[in-house]
């Protein structure tokens, strides 16, 4: 997990470095291959951001085995709901209570 | 005349003036905040663990401890000076990912609530979103189509 935190000489902005690595994530995740890297190194797999690709991917694995083509819908968000959840409320907490800094 | 020679220059110029990025010290400052975040994050789910959960139910509340930590620190204004020596090891967890949500909207709060606070807290959240729910869909559907299962 720890190499691919060596990303750091291309000039680019966050944005586009997050979007890449969920993507990455994601793809990963459907092949199969961050499964193992999770069952490896724990946290160390799921909480940088590809960790949210898979975590939508697993999830919409473990829909559909439910209900079938609908959850390839239902399955992505079910999985992610905590972590966007509490991004949003802790986010507009954080941003309601502080002043920025320098 | 001349002109394109003197763009050549001043290119040689600015590449000679700007400084040199060490990238080694860099690559190590994000292998080591990375890991650190992690390892927290480790510790977190073992605690969760130990309340009894399988080690898959644990990885959510998890997520969300760190995005509550994140928020908080970003809030302090440490998460910047944090992210400026340890670039991606600090982006990239998931607690850089509430940094890059607090930091724009706090910024932005002077424009109102609702198009300020409201909306910049999607600014970096918003396309990893989309394009993350996009591409887990899309790989999800591929492997349903070939395997049937997913």
């Amino acid at each position: 997990m720890l190499a691919q935190l060596v990303t750091d000489g291309l000039t680019w902005t966050p944005g586009q470095v997050l979007v890449l690595f969920v993507v990455l994530g994601a793809v990963l995740g459907g092949m199969g291959l961050y499964g193992k890297l999770v069952a490896l190194a724990g946290a160390g797999a799921t909480v940088p951001l590809p960790g949210f690709g898979y975590t939508m991917v697993e999830g919409i694995a473990h829909a559909v085995k439910q209900k079938g083509a609908l959850g390839l819908l239902t399955g992505g968000l079910t999985a992610a709901a905590g972590g966007i959840k509490a991004a949003v409320l802790f986010g507009l907490g954080a941003a309601l209570a502080f002043r920025p800094k320098g | 005349m001349d002109e394109s020679r003197r763009i050549e220059q001043y290119q040689s110029l600015v590449k000679r003036m700007s400084p040199k990025r060490p990238v080694l010290r860099n690559v190590l400052w994000a292998f080591f905040a990375g890991g650190v975040i992690s390892l927290a994050g480790q510790g977190i789910m073992w605690w969760f663990e130990r309340q009894g959960m399988s080690a898959q139910a644990a990885a959510s509340p998890t997520t969300v401890v760190l995005i509550g930590i994140g928020a908080l620190v970003t809030g302090l204004g440490w998460y910047d000076r944090l992210a400026k020596r340890a670039g991606m090891g600090a982006i990239l967890p998931i607690t850089g990912f509430a940094n890059a949500m607090v930091a724009p909207a706090m910024e932005f709060k002077s424009e109102g609530l609702i198009m300020g606070v409201g909306a910049r807290l999607f600014t970096i959240a918003g396309p990893v979103l989309v394009y993350g729910m996009t591409a887990a869909f899309l790989v999800a559907l591929l492997r349903y189509l070939i395997t049937g299962v997913a």
